[in-house]
């Protein structure tokens, strides 16, 4: 008996964490793990691109110009003779940075935000959600401009600017899960335990409004992307010799009647990574709804 | 010759792990003008049995393995869809249990009505109007011709289930199968519909099937009682055979389960606990608008150790008074003392430590858990926030509790949906109990779950009550369970106190008028005085 009861307890106490599980469950899903894999390979080539990188990102071989793939060149060139592989790689550090980072303000803001005027409420909800409103009344563009000339071209600025618009739907979806959710008696329960608000909004909202937000999320990296290659295109973001995603297949759009290579690679690049977040995304939602699981 | 004659009817569904036989062989006849009941607990089989002759149920991953179902001399199994649908709504009607959510809430109740007609009959709409005018009436709405354009959520629950029987009355069919029609009503409510249905089908003389869970509510009307488990039938006969004569086990203990005897009273000397004075909680104020009285200026004691149960209807402003004590909704004046500390005042951390004394169990044990939170991390939640286990004891805290509201240990790292209903309210309780309060409020604690769960339930928060020494105010519409379990009995309507007094004096020696008429609507109220 003795042992039996001591068996028990360690069983209870090994990690019983949402997290836990949702890792376990998502192993057994094999079109997450490849988007997972896939992204991680991405992200790590992204990260060593300066030591691994066939050519200097600004080495040009003008009287080679624009060239199809080749033994020296595995991807082509450009107009200017730079090797296509090269830009891509060095394209995707800033593609993948923009991504994620501009994702991740964006998930922190919303979702904090979102929370608290769901959770709270009356004049606080009405308080924080008009400021929502007039954000998203400001036209983007001459804000994007207003900032780029106040504070001169950066690629922060840039960040925190996408992030902050798009911020805004995440924080909409937050705050209507929570509304809906705040109403079950789980979360009555919280309170007459003596929870304090933080705690309640953290452990017993987030993690049930997770859903619709992890396939939100999924979509708002690829769309960042995109809103970079806009900016860049206009001139407000990455110039020339620097370069990003977004940019090669503009620029690849241009010339695709007679260089196609140039709009199929980075093309190639940026749909897979869309590909794997879409896989990994719908995985996640999947590995985090309990519910799903059929174990 | 029987109006429905089913015979050796067996159902299953073919799922990946593996087959569920839902319906296992079961016969049984309804007669025209007669009241056949189906009872069962949740799973039992008694709807899928009644929905699988009509071709309601989804197949696959539903299948009909044999027997036959003659209505009328035409065997229902053996029918294509196209005739089924022509014997559904003209000479099958169904009522269900949801009024609300059976009603498109954008179409007008008239509309509503006509529509049926109109698509079995062909009538004209001046017809189909005047059809359904004659209708409402009949099933006791009230001046029909102003209220037949408004819409379904003008109604209230009881009308909307009246709507629903005129519904499915409107083509005149022979037969007509109630799933749980009066479950999600008050009591007085059902009362009154319980009435309608056995007039109905009285006048019209058309047969019934009545699908319950409730042994207790058919008990006044049913002619035939079937009782069902795990798909099989476990005993069949007239009403009179099943009340007085039961003979198989299970039968005796839905009977047993059908709670009729009153609590002892407290001895002693009583010690109020809570005091609640002048309390009143309104909702919905500012901006010249009426509020609404939740409650209204109520003022009572709840003595240490006592359960003091709380009855009336929904509306009645039962559960806002629990919850006002609890402060989880605001109050708008009055005081409540908790142990001599008025409880309305207080913030911050003496408000999180009043909270460690007072607990509630709420009535929906699907809602009152976070789904996505394992039984471990809800029972471990409240032990570590107050201090009563730290991090390396834990562990055992939550299996001590376990063991305390009977869940196996195995369970402790499952999520609240692989659970039956009752194991949840078990995990509710327990999460109640974990920070060892001395007052704890019970919300509906068993209205949601089957009538022998239910028994479980209140003998588990009797014992647990009396080996934790707790106070309770017990908050139901159930007059036969509050009697059961309270020692005294507040009988509140629309927010106010009307009566009070202990379980015996309130059943035997009832002074209003409004409770008079509560005990008369308790179903099977035969039952219960014999």
């Amino acid at each position: 008996m003795v042992t039996d009861t001591i068996t028990d307890i360690a069983e209870a106490e090994q990690g019983t964490s949402l997290w836990k599980d949702a890792w376990l469950r998502l192993r057994k899903n094999h079109l997450a793990i490849f988007g997972l894999v896939l992204l991680s390979l991405f992200i790590l080539i992204a990260l060593l691109t300066p030591w691994i990188a066939p050519y200097a990102y600004d080495a040009q071989n003008l009287d080679l110009g624009a060239s199809p793939p080749s033994a020296e060149h595995w991807l082509g060139t450009d107009i200017f003779g730079r090797d296509l592989l090269t830009q891509i790689m060095y394209g995707g550090r800033i593609s993948l940075a923009v991504g994620f980072v501009a994702t991740a303000v964006a998930l922190l803001i919303g979702v904090t935000w979102g929370a608290i005027a769901g959770y709270v409420g009356g004049r606080v909800d009405a308080v924080m959600m008009r400021l929502v409103d007039i954000l998203y009344a400001l036209p983007f563009m001459i804000f994007i401009v207003l900032l780029m000339v106040v504070f001169g071209r950066n690629m922060l600025l840039l960040f925190l600017a996408i992030g902050a618009v798009e911020w805004l739907t995440m924080a909409r979806i937050m705050r209507s899960q929570v509304q809906s959710l705040r109403q079950q008696e789980f979360v009555e329960a919280a309170i007459s335990l003596g929870l304090s608000p933080a705690v309640i909004i953290r452990r017993h909202l987030i993690p049930n409004a997770l859903g619709p937000i992890i396939v939100y999320t999924t979509l708002t990296i690829p769309s960042v992307m995109l809103l970079e290659a806009f900016l860049s295109f206009l001139g407000l973001g990455i110039q020339p010799p620097q370069t990003s995603w977004g940019l090669l297949i503009s620029y690849g759009a241009e010339t695709m009647e007679e260089f196609p290579w140039l709009l199929i690679f980075p093309g190639l690049a940026l749909t897979l990574t869309l590909f794997s977040l879409n896989f990994l995304g719908d995985g996640l939602r999947d590995a985090l709804d309990v519910r799903s699981s059929k174990d | 010759m029987a109006l429905l004659d089913v015979k050796n009817l067996a159902v299953s569904f073919v799922t990946r792990m593996g087959t569920n036989q839902a319906v296992d062989d079961i016969s049984f006849t309804v007669e025209s003008g007669k009241i056949t009941a189906i009872i069962g607990e949740s799973g039992s089989g008694k709807s899928v049995a009644c929905y699988s002759m009509l071709g309601l149920i989804p197949m696959p991953p539903g299948r009909i393995d044999g027997g036959s179902a003659h209505f009328e001399g035409r065997d229902l199994l053996q029918l294509s869809e196209p005739e089924l649908r022509e014997i559904r709504g003209r000479d099958i009607a169904m009522i269900f249990q949801d009024p609300m959510t059976c009603l498109n809430p954008y179409m007008t109740v008239g509309r509503q009505l006509m529509e049926p007609l109109r698509y079995h009959k062909k009538v004209s709409r001046q017809e189909a109007r005047q059809r359904a005018l004659d209708l409402l009436e009949e099933v006791g709405i009230r001046d029909p011709e102003s209220t037949i354009d408004n819409f379904p959520h003008q109604f209230s629950g009881g009308m909307r289930q009246r709507v629903m029987i005129a519904m499915a009355l409107i083509n005149e069919p022979k037969l007509l199968i109630a799933d749980e029609p009066t479950t999600a009503l008050d009591v007085t409510i059902q009362a009154q519909i319980l009435k309608l249905i056995a007039e109905l089908q009285t006048r019209r003389d058309i047969g019934v099937i009545f699908i319950s869970h409730d042994l207790a509510v058919v008990a006044d009307i049913a002619d035939q009682i079937v009782v069902m488990k795990e798909g099989k039938i476990v005993e069949g006969g007239d009403s009179d055979h099943i009340f007085h004569h039961a003979e198989h086990p299970y039968t005796q203990k839905l009977l047993a389960a059908i709670p009729s005897d009153s609590k002892e009273p407290l001895v002693g000397q009583p010690e109020p606990i809570i005091r609640v004075q002048n309390l009143c909680t309104w909702f919905g104020q500012g901006k010249g608008r009426e509020p609404v009285k939740a409650v209204n200026d109520v003022t009572f004691d709840i003595n240490r150790g006592e359960v003091l149960g709380l009855v009336g209807e929904s509306g009645s402003g039962k559960s806002t008074i629990g919850r006002s004590i609890l402060r989880l909704v605001p109050v708008t004046s009055g005081h409540v003392q908790f142990d001599g500390t008025d409880v309305t005042e207080l913030e911050g951390r003496d408000l999180k430590n009043m909270r460690r004394r007072m607990q509630m169990i709420f009535q929906d044990p699907f809602a009152s858990l976070n789904p996505r939170m394992t039984v471990y991390d809800t029972l471990a939640e409240p032990l570590l926030l107050h201090g009563i286990e730290n991090r390396r004891t834990v562990a055992q805290g939550v299996l001590k509790l376990m063991d305390d509201v009977g869940l196996a240990r195995a369970f402790v790292r499952k999520y609240p949906h692989e659970f039956s209903g009752g194991q949840r309210q078990r995990i509710a309780i327990g999460r109640a109990l974990a920070t060892h309060p001395e007052f704890i409020v019970a919300d509906e604690p068993v209205s949601a779950l089957d009538v022998t769960i239910q028994a479980q339930i209140l003998e588990l928060m009797q014992e647990l009550g009396r080996e934790y020494g707790l106070t309770m105010l017990f908050v139901s519409h159930d007059l036969a369970v509050v009697r059961h379990l309270a020692d005294r009995i507040l009988v509140l309507y629309k927010g106010e106190i009307v009566e009070q007094g202990s379980g015996d004096d309130l059943f035997e020696r009832p002074q209003q008028a409004y409770t008079k008429q509560l005990l008369s609507s308790i179903p099977g109220r035969a039952l219960l005085l014999s």
